[in-house]
């Protein structure tokens, strides 16, 4: 284990565990927050995106006169007029289609002008004609024989990834088992419908330089990639991240838009911002990736899970994001999830006409959660079980190794189980409606909780500068993302170096300041750039106090810090005002500054080619309870409540803790009940937040959190990753919890009234 | 669609207390005229369609998602953004400079603020909830943000935020509308 571990200190905590408003909530509340569509710079001008008409075509002509000759327009870029290289995680596709088109959100042409209205006329002003060709939308039928290819080099359709695990005899397993369950769960297209929609602002300078505003929440793999795709090296990039609107995974990966942001940029040797509007932001942002999960689960008697057998059918779209790399999460909950010997898990990964997928919060594991939660269910019901019950005797426990080789840690599976077994049965007030019945269901989950090693690097690096008066600079890879990570670890500064929480500032935004980070995935930020943090945090004391020594004439030994001063422990009198110590650094002959840094990369392994290896250093666990009302005669369900019990390792701000549990509730509740990005023939039909339906203020229900507190020894200040738990086990619990009230499993998502009502028709009185 | 002068009308209004005089296309909406021409960028462009309630401002202390509103059509009026209403408070309570308005305080204490993208349009559909329903039902409460979308919070700390809210306007004597 790192230095980096369980800090313990001496005294009580301070800061760590108390509810501390978000660092930059004033500016929030205030509207002073300057958002990507705020921000213009001088001589800025604005880029619209023309996109397909059709999902698949040749196109055979492309004239972009009539808009080049609009008065205001001050240049048109198409894959015909500028260099451009592959790109994407398979260098599958160019930012704009010069050629071929292969899904409706495909870039044709993107138009500089001088305002965004100008733009978007010169758009309608180019002329594009195709010649369409026979799409597939259907995966099944992509992978026919005869059936229309997507790309020249993938035949067949199948996206050249293999994702296969086996661990054990599971037919073996299966023949001697006393009970089988088996089931197919259909899960749907969904997006992350981030309040602020994607934007890229791109600005040239004269040395050829590109400096980037951008939405991404992956600054470093981002200059990267984008500097591949633009032909030019990454050091030529600088990247700035305003305040986000939302992201959830949507930033995880360079897309066009930033591509042709910087094209048009240079094209036109203006800074060039474009912003997507709501139809574009549905269209053409990332969505989670949907798929068909078959799942067999054998136990004993007793309910001891005995093996699974997986097979998912993913649709990849048009081309490949990391939409299709969630088996790798899929894989992890479907072979570690519980306590299973025997596992078999494999995947097909398929090419159609239809938009494509990226991350999004929870990324794999809620579709995996959602089957693995149904067959527990199933399992009680035949064996006459209760349904705690059998989740309790097959729960993971400290010291399990799964059949990947993934190392359980702290983890507080049961106790979680029995927080929401207990709040789920608290009184109801409201009486049971006639027509409706009343259900409760229970699922639970693991997810990453200590990084994951996805790249070779799990990496962050910090900075901790203090200055003549007294200010305290944290500068961070990590970026924020509206999650609140700038908050937690200005707080875990603050405790480590015993100085207010007001004096602390922290810089995440800009590639040229701050120092290398992964990125903002795999709940890793407060956990990984935690304890980088805290490292840095560490190392800066360090120097403090040997500077101090000087000015107090005490051994370094006998010092310490808190509330801002550096004093002698065994005479508190003997104590100096840490900015002044600092300045005396500063004004000394032979003076020195105070700069502490760390670079944190947690002990883990990349899964190997057999899909053995422990990515996380740690993993969180959670279980929810949903109490649900089923209207008999309609099919409408009402989540009444949901008890949600997570074990964080330790809750480092509670009010962080619980806003990242209530949202993945609010996210994953709309996954279950109400949004669906719907298609035709390869074209979105509902891209608009009326037909496209969050869930409002008076659809959520309560919740009631408990947060458990194992202090993981790994942790910083022993917490645990926790940003994406919430959202993954509720959609089966509110299945189960359907399933409770009416005796009817609902196994496609989203469970709208239509459905259940169907299922309801079918039910066998 | 560029517009010639003669395409322009004279519009007047109060926008947070300041007069403002302009002459606008008649197609600009309410939106466009705060962000474009007077630079409030504090309410937020989300959906444009009046379904996500992020550009919602008051409009004669009624909550109105600015950008289906035309500016011609608030002529006379007095419009409040997230910028001017801590100077609406102070207007009518004993708080001073530099305090926020109930509200804004609330959501600041109450975390009900994570990305902050809805956060304005929220808090002014919630500061004309209470100055209509002064002691709001949490039933009330949620009803009345019924139009604004929020991704990141789930609804749970802005409804306690309002909650709170409603409580120190109160004691505070706030006369209400």
């Amino acid at each position: 284990m790192s230095d980096g571990s369980a800090a313990r200190p001496a005294r009580p905590f301070r800061v760590i565990g108390t509810r501390v408003p978000k660092l930059d909530a004033v500016e929030k509340v205030t509207g002073a927050v300057q958002y990507l569509p705020d921000l213009d710079i001088p001589g800025m001008v604005w880029g619209k995106i023309l996109r397909t008409r059709v999902p698949h075509a040749r196109i055979t002509r492309l004239d972009t006169s009539r808009a080049e000759a609009l008065p205001g327009v001050l240049g048109v870029v198409t894959g015909r007029n500028v260099e451009q290289r592959a790109f994407g995680y398979a260098k599958d596709h160019f930012a704009l289609k010069g050629d071929l088109v292969r899904c409706i959100r495909d870039e044709v042409a993107a138009v500089a002008a001088e305002t965004e209205e100008i733009a978007a006329e010169a758009c309608g002003l180019i002329e594009v004609e195709y010649e369409e060709l026979p799409a597939v939308f259907d995966p099944e039928a992509a992978l026919r024989p005869g059936a229309p290819q997507i790309h020249a080099r993938f035949p067949g359709n199948l996206v050249n990834f293999a994702y296969r695990f086996t661990a054990g005899d599971v037919d073996r397993a299966f023949r001697e088992a006393d009970v089988v369950v088996e089931g197919t769960y259909r899960l749907n297209y969904v997006t992350t419908a981030c309040i602020g929609t994607m934007a890229a602002m791109a600005q040239w300078d004269p040395r050829g330089n590109l400096t980037m505003w951008s939405t991404t929440q992956i600054p470093f793999l981002y200059q990267r990639d984008l500097a591949e795709a633009l032909g030019i090296s990454g050091d030529r990039i600088r990247v700035i991240q305003p305040p986000v609107g939302g992201n959830f995974g949507r930033g995880l990966d360079l897309y066009p838009i930033d591509i042709i942001a910087a094209l048009l940029a240079r094209h036109v040797q203006r800074p060039v911002k474009i912003v997507f509007d709501r139809e574009e932001e549905f269209v053409a942002s990332p969505t989670r990736e949907p798929c068909v999960f078959t799942l067999r689960t054998a136990a004993r008697a007793d309910g001891r899970l005995l093996a699974r057998d997986a097979q998912v059918l993913i649709d990849n779209g048009a081309y490949v994001s990391w939409g299709s790399t969630t088996p790798y999460v899929m894989m992890t909950t479907l072979a570690g999830f519980y306590r299973c010997p025997n596992i078999r898990f494999d995947t097909t990964i398929v090419y159609t006409n239809n938009v494509y997928s990226g991350s999004m919060r929870g990324y794999g594991n809620l579709e995996s959660t959602f089957a693995v939660e149904a067959q527990m269910d199933d399992l009680a019901e035949r064996l006459g079980l209760d349904r705690l019950e059998i989740r309790c005797r097959n729960a993971n426990r400290p010291g399990d190794v799964t059949p990947q080789g993934l190392r359980i840690t702290s983890c507080a599976l049961t106790e979680c189980f029995d927080a929401v077994g207990r709040d789920i049965q608290q009184p109801v007030e409201r009486p049971l409606r006639p027509g409706w019945r009343r259900g409760i269901g229970y699922a639970g989950m693991f997810h990453v909780g200590g990084g994951a090693r996805v790249y070779r690097s799990d990496g962050c690096g910090a900075i901790v500068k203090l200055d003549d008066f007294g200010k305290v600079t944290l500068i961070t890879g990590a970026s924020e993302i509206g999650q609140g990570s700038e908050t937690v670890l200005a707080m875990i500064v603050a405790e480590e170096l015993g100085i207010p929480l007001g004096r602390i500032d922290v810089l995440n935004n800009d590639t040229a300041l701050k120092p290398w980070d992964v990125g903002v995935h795999a709940s890793r930020t407060t956990f990984i750039a935690g304890n980088a943090a805290l490292l840095a945090a560490r190392d800066v004391k360090r120097q403090l106090l040997e500077l101090a020594a000087l000015q107090l004439d005490e051994p370094v030994e006998a010092l310490d810090v808190e509330d801002g001063y550096v004093y002698a422990t065994a005479a508190p009198q003997r104590r100096m005002g840490y900015e002044r110590v600092v300045r005396a650094g500063h004004f000394r002959e032979g003076g020195r500054i105070l700069i502490g840094q760390a670079f944190y990369d947690p002990p883990t392994q990349m899964l190997d080619k057999d899909f053995r290896g422990n990515v996380s250093v740690t993993y969180g666990f959670a279980a929810q309870a949903a109490l649900v009302e089923v209207e008999e005669a309609t099919g409408k369900i009402e989540v009444v409540r949901v008890a949600s019990a997570h074990d964080v390792g330790r809750a480092l701000n509670p009010v962080g803790c619980e806003g990242q549990i209530e949202g993945g509730i609010h996210m994953g509740l709309g996954y279950c009940l109400t949004e669906e990005l719907r298609f035709r023939e390869g074209r979105v039909l509902n891209p608009g937040f009326l037909d496209y339906k969050l869930l409002t203020a008076p659809d959520m229900p309560e919740v009631l959190i408990t947060l458990i507190e194992t202090v993981d020894e790994a942790g910083p200040f022993g917490a645990k990753g926790l940003g994406e738990a919430g959202t993954i086990p509720i959609s089966a619990a509110v299945a189960n919890a359907v399933k409770d009230a009416t005796g009817v499993r609902l196994t496609e998502l989203p469970m709208t009234p239509e459905r259940v009502y169907r299922a309801l028709r079918q039910r066998p009185s | 669609m560029a517009e010639s002068a003669s395409d322009r009308y004279p519009l007047e209004l109060t926008v947070n207390g300041r007069r403002i005089r302009r002459d606008v296309p008649g197609s600009r909406t309410l939106l466009e005229l705060l962000r474009g021409d007077l630079r409030l960028t504090g309410t937020n462009l989300s959906c444009d369609t009046g379904d996500c309630g992020a550009c919602t401002v008051l409009v004669d202390a009624r909550p109105s998602t600015s950008c289906l509103v035309l500016a011609l059509d608030v002529d006379g009026s007095e419009v409040t953004t997230v910028e001017g209403l801590a100077a609406r408070w102070h207007a009518r309570s004993s708080a001073r400079p530099p305090a926020l308005h109930p509200v804004q305080q609330s959501f600041l204490d109450e975390g009900g603020a994570q990305c902050g993208f809805c956060t304005p349009g929220m808090i002014m559909a919630a500061a004309g909830l209470l100055e209509a329903t002064p002691d709001p039902t949490e039933a009330e409460i949620r009803a009345g943000l019924e139009g604004n979308l929020c991704r990141c919070t789930g609804y749970v700390k802005i409804i306690r935020a309002v909650e709170v809210a409603a409580k120190r306007m109160r004691a505070a004597g706030d006369p209400g509308s």
